[in-house]
C-alpha cells in the first residue's frame, strides 16, 4: 500500500475537521440563541476530537504526537481546504458552511467505510453514525430559514452564493487522489463531489433556495498543496496561543 | 476487593470494572455500557481493551486513568488500557441492566435500532417519567456529547436523553 498517499488522506480529513471545529467554537457565547450556542459547540467538540482520532492513527504510522501534529505546524505545512479558513461571518454563512462540509463529510465517510486501508475503514464506521446529529442540525435549519421569512430566504440565499462556489474546495485532487482509489483507500475526489453535488442541491431547491451558478470550480484550490487563504494563520496563532507559551507542557 | 487466593480471573476483573463508571452518566459503569471487548490476564499483568462511545469524548481518558486506578487499588501489578476503535460499538449493545440504571437516574436510555441509524431514530425518545413515545426532540446537543433534550407532549416534563449512536 503506498503509505504516502495515506498519510497525505488522513492529514487533509484531520485539517479540514480541525480547522472547522475551531470556526464552530468561536460561535461559543455568540449564538442567535442559547441553543445554537451549545449546538455549535456540541459540534465543535465533536470535529476536534475526529481530527484527533485521525491525527491518532497518522501517529501510529510514524508521524509526531497529535497535539505536536495540531498544535506545531506552520500554516503552509497544514492541508486543509480553503473553504474551513474562511471567518464564520454571520449565522447564515456558518449555518450554510456547516450544512455544506457535513453533507460532504457524510458522502466521504460513506466510502472510507468500505476502504481498503482498514483502520481508516473502522473510524469512519463510527464517525458516520456521530456525523448523523450534524446532518439533523443542518437539514433542520437551511429548511426551516429558507421556508421562513423572506428577509430569511434572501439572507440564506446570500450566505449560500458566497458559500458555494468555496465549497468545492472540499474536493480539490492532490497528487495522491488516484492511487487512493486504485488501491480502494478512497474514491476519486471528483466522484465524491459529483455524488454531494447532486444531494445537496436537491435539498436546497426543495428549501426554496436557487443553486449558484459555479463558473470555475477550482476557484478556491490550493489549500491541500499549503497554499491558504489570508485566514488561516490568524487562525492557528490564536489556537496555539497557550501551547505556544510551553510546548513541553504536561497537561 | 482484593484478588482472590486463587489468582486473578475475568470474573473478579470485571467486577471491579463494574465500580468504573462513565464520568459524564455516573450511574453507567463500563460493563454495563458495554464497552470493554476484551480481557487478558498473563501472570501479574492485565490488558484491558475498551471502544470509545464517542471519538470526542473528554471522559475517555478518565475512564482509561480510572480502570488503571481501581485495578491497581485492587492488588493488580501492572495494567494496560488499549483504546481501540476497531471493534464496533453502538448503544444497542448497552445492557439492559444499564438501561434500567439510566432510567432510574431519570434519563432516557437510547432507543434500540435495526440496521443503520437514522435521522428518524434520533428523533424517537421515551419519557423517563411517564414512559410515554409521544415526545419532540428540542435539541440534538445537551450539556454533553452524549445527550440531547427532549420534551414530553404527555406529561410536559423536559428531560435528557443518552443518544442513539
Amino acid at each position: 500500500m503506498n503509505v504516502e498517499a495515506i498519510k497525505n488522506l488522513l492529514y487533509r480529513l484531520a485539517d479540514d475537521k480541525l480547522i472547522i471545529g475551531h470556526r464552530h467554537s468561536e460561535w461559543i457565547g455568540m449564538g442567535p440563541i442559547l441553543e445554537e450556542d451549545i449546538a455549535f459547540a456540541s459540534m465543535a467538540q465533536d470535529e476536534v476530537g475526529h481530527s484527533q482520532a485521525y491525527y491518532r492513527i497518522l501517529h501510529e504510522l510514524g508521524e509526531g504526537e497529535p497535539d505536536q501534529i495540531a498544535f506545531n505546524r506552520k500554516a503552509q505545512d497544514f492541508t486543509c481546504c480553503q473553504f474551513v479558513e474562511f471567518p464564520i461571518e454571520d449565522y447564515a454563512f456558518s449555518l450554510v458552511r456547516h450544512y455544506l462540509f457535513d453533507m460532504a463529510d457524510k458522502v466521504r465517510l460513506q466510502a472510507l467505510k468500505a476502504s481498503s486501508f482498514e483502520p481508516l475503514a473502522a473510524l469512519a464506521t463510527k464517525l458516520a453514525r456521530e456525523e448523523k446529529y450534524h446532518q439533523l442540525h443542518a437539514q433542520t435549519f437551511v429548511q426551516q430559514l429558507g421556508r421562513s421569512t423572506e428577509e430569511a430566504r434572501l439572507r440564506m440565499q446570500s450566505a449560500l452564493n458566497e458559500a458555494y462556489p468555496m465549497a468545492f474546495s472540499m474536493f480539490e485532487p492532490t497528487v495522491h487522489t488516484e492511487s487512493l482509489a486504485k488501491e480502494g483507500v478512497q474514491p476519486l475526489e471528483d466522484t465524491l463531489m459529483k455524488q454531494w453535488r447532486v444531494e445537496v442541491e436537491a435539498f436546497l431547491r426543495s428549501s426554496n433556495l436557487q443553486i449558484p451558478h459555479v463558473e470555475d470550480l477550482s476557484s478556491y484550490f490550493g489549500g491541500r498543496s499549503g497554499h491558504h487563504t489570508e485566514f488561516l494563520q490568524p487562525l492557528l496563532s490564536e489556537m496555539t496561543e497557550v501551547f505556544a507559551i510551553d510546548p513541553t507542557a504536561k497537561w | 476487593m482484593s484478588i482472590p487466593t486463587t489468582g486473578l480471573t475475568r470474573d473478579f476483573i470485571y467486577k471491579v470494572l463494574e465500580q468504573v463508571k462513565d464520568p459524564e452518566i455516573p450511574v453507567l459503569s463500563v460493563v454495563k455500557l458495554n464497552i470493554i471487548h476484551d480481557v487478558r490476564i498473563d501472570g501479574d499483568t492485565v490488558e484491558v481493551d475498551m471502544v470509545p462511545t464517542f471519538a470526542g469524548c473528554p471522559a475517555i481518558d478518565v475512564m482509561k486513568a480510572s480502570i488503571v486506578k481501581q485495578l491497581t487499588e485492587a492488588g493488580v501489578k501492572e495494567v494496560i488500557v488499549h483504546v481501540k476503535f476497531k471493534q464496533e460499538w453502538s448503544t444497542n449493545q448497552i445492557t439492559d441492566e444499564g438501561r434500567q440504571v439510566l432510567k432510574d437516574f431519570g434519563l432516557s436510555p437510547p432507543p434500540k435500532y435495526e440496521g443503520e441509524l437514522t435521522l428518524e431514530t434520533l428523533a424517537q425518545a421515551e419519557c423517563p417519567v411517564c414512559g410515554s413515545k409521544n415526545t419532540q426532540l428540542l435539541n440534538s446537543f445537551g450539556p454533553t456529547a452524549c445527550r440531547a433534550i427532549h420534551h414530553c407532549l404527555d406529561c410536559n416534563e423536559t428531560f435528557e436523553q443518552m443518544k442513539p449512536l
